[in-house]
């Protein structure tokens, strides 16, 4: 109960430091934009190759770019700690009795709620382009890109709480983020692949994501892969979580 | 356990282990501070940078862990009962805390929510800090708008919101203006009047010398002295005392009466002034004049100079607390 109020408290914080500038949700939405409108047409002459059926490239690309917009859109939130920390305002949280979990779950929560919005706008937008939504399996994939989203803020945050300065924070998340994007098969499908780059990718929860993301908007609920994705991402988001909380823990 | 002391620290130390090119290398920041810090006193730390002030009150804050040594605070005993002590106490840091972006109001809400008000006792509560540091002009615009003054108050009521026994505060009129400077230490002494406990870090002599009851002075991880700012000027030695004559014969006879009368530390002439240097120069200069009268000897103008914190702080660490602060 105690730590329900608390993570409420914090997340309103949060939320409302956000929406003082609101515009900077809009100009996030920028780049999966420009995807949209600059690459998915690329796609569309290259429908027919391995793991792209011909005229349904837009089914296949939106639900790999919602896992990218969860993947970059989240991973750069530590800057924003850092700011935080700098104003002491990290520091005065820490000394009430407020518990350590409810300051991360607001921080992590608000950037999951604002990381759906942009998913929903983004779908929407490509829905004249020909997606099809599948109301039940769109859903449930936002609750999958907040598990991403969760995981890579706490990942952001963990850095930010390490590092505490903004200079070796880009280079470190541009560092694990895109290769995580690279292997996943967002941008083309990994079966155009060579066998070592899909050999590699099995071992990037991430390019679970995009398949689980891919199946739900296909409506195939029950697949194997939404399981496995579901699965995969719950349990890293936890374990990343844990890691953030203890760098909150150990700040002095 | 006696209540009389609001802080008890025993031995208290902290060692910071870092890996440099894989060899472990140990930082012995606080090596044994003994603390007994008494109820509604006034207690300066000073310390250069780098001493120890800072980790010590993080320690006593609680935002930090000892390596070793036992620390009460509020009578609860800092490695079990951290959330108590955190109920007892507030703590405002350098950086002061306030969020930017947020009204004053804002600010004092949320805090008080944090320490379990409901939502309309918070807002109550809010509104009467509000009052109590005269904040009403500007706690409905944001904090970013604030001048450096009006933050600083803001950043104390965060820190009283929950009407805390201790207060400790770091550095708080750093980077100040003089009348902010002394608004704030108004504030402070309101503070102890209300039977707030303070313990507060400085670099101002002066700060120290008017606000604290007990002053310490931490130097390498371990407090060198301690005692009232009278007693560490005392522990100096000799005030100085200037006195002017008309002509020179004048002041040789004075001396040498004065010499005879009080056995000062020293004495010299230079012309036709007498300089003496003697412990409890306020209390002998009126009996000196009164010497001087009954021989009818005049002194044409006299000062009396009493050593400053500042040469206490120069002659135990062998450093000037300006010189470290570049």
């Amino acid at each position: 109960m105690k730590l329900l109020r608390e993570t409420k408290l914090m997340f309103i914080r949060n939320l409302r430091q956000t929406l003082r500038s609101p515009v900077f949700i809009f100009v996030s939405l920028f780049q999966p934009l420009l995807y949209l409108f600059l690459f998915m047409p690329l796609l569309n002459n290259l429908g027919g190759v391995p793991g792209l059926p011909a005229g349904k490239t837009v089914q296949i690309f939106i639900p790999g770019l919602l896992v990218m917009m969860a993947l970059f859109g989240s991973a750069f939130v530590g800057f924003n700690l850092i700011d935080d920390i700098r104003s002491g305002v990290i520091e005065r949280f820490l000394v009430t009795p407020v518990s350590r979990s409810a300051i991360l779950w607001g921080r992590v929560l608000r950037d999951a709620v604002i990381l759906d919005v942009q998913c929903i706008l983004i779908t929407l937008v490509a829905i004249p382009f020909g997606l099809t939504v599948n109301l039940g399996g769109f859903l449930l994939s936002l609750l999958l890109y907040a598990f991403v989203s969760i995981t890579m803020a706490s990942t952001s945050y963990s850095f930010a709480l390490i590092y505490k300065i903004e200079d070796p924070l880009a280079p470190t998340l541009n560092m694990i983020t895109l290769p995580l994007s690279l292997l996943s098969g967002i941008i083309l499908p990994l079966a155009l692949a060579p066998l070592w780059i899909q050999d590699t990718a099995k071992f990037n929860p991430f390019s679970y994501a995009v398949n689980a993301s891919r199946a739900l908007f296909a409506g195939n609920w029950q697949s194997w892969e939404v399981v496995a994705g579901f699965v995969i991402m719950f349990v890293l988001m936890v374990v990343i979580f844990s890691w953030s909380l203890s760098s909150l823990k150990k700040i002095d | 356990m006696s209540s009389q002391f609001v802080i008890e620290t025993h031995n208290l130390k902290k060692t910071f282990v870092s890996k440099v090119k894989g060899k472990q290398e140990e930082v012995k920041a606080v090596k044994g501070v003994n603390l007994a810090i008494k109820k509604g006193e006034i207690f300066g730390f000073l310390g250069p940078n780098g001493a120890g002030k800072s980790t010590t009150q993080k320690m006593l804050s609680t935002l930090l862990l000892p390596t070793s040594g036992e620390v009460t605070i509020a009578g609860f005993d800092l490695k079990t009962e951290q959330i108590q002590i955190r109920k007892n106490i507030g703590y405002v840091s350098q950086a002061g805390g306030t969020d930017a972006g947020a009204t004053g109001y804002e600010n004092l809400i949320l805090q008080a929510q944090l320490y379990g008000l409901t939502d309309d006792l918070a807002k109550k509560q809010a509104e009467e800090l509000v009052k109590r540091f005269q904040m009403v002009s500007f706690a409905g615009r944001p904090a970013a708008t604030y001048s450096g003054g009006q933050k600083r108050r803001l950043d104390v009521a965060l820190g009283m919101t929950h009407r805390p026994q201790l207060l400790l505060l770091d550095e708080p009129t750093t980077g100040l203006d003089p009348q902010s400077r002394v608004y704030m230490w108004e504030e402070i002494k309101k503070l102890k009047a209300d039977g707030v406990t303070i313990f507060l870090t400085t670099h101002y002599m002066d700060e120290a010398d008017k606000l604290c009851d007990t002053i310490a002075i931490i130097d390498n991880g371990q407090i060198i002295i301690e005692g009232t700012p009278l007693e560490l000027k005392n522990s100096i030695g000799a005030d100085i005392i200037v006195f002017g004559f008309s002509d020179q014969e004048i002041a040789l006879k004075s001396k040498n009466l004065l010499l005879a009368k009080f056995q000062p530390e020293k004495v010299n002439t230079e012309g036709n002034e007498v300089r003496l240097y003697i412990k409890n120069g306020d209390q002998i200069l009126p009996e000196a004049l009164r010497l001087l009268d009954a021989n009818h000897l005049t002194a044409q103008n006299i000062t009396l100079s009493k050593p400053s914190l500042d040469d206490v702080f120069l002659k135990y660490t062998g450093r000037s607390l300006r010189e470290d602060k570049i």
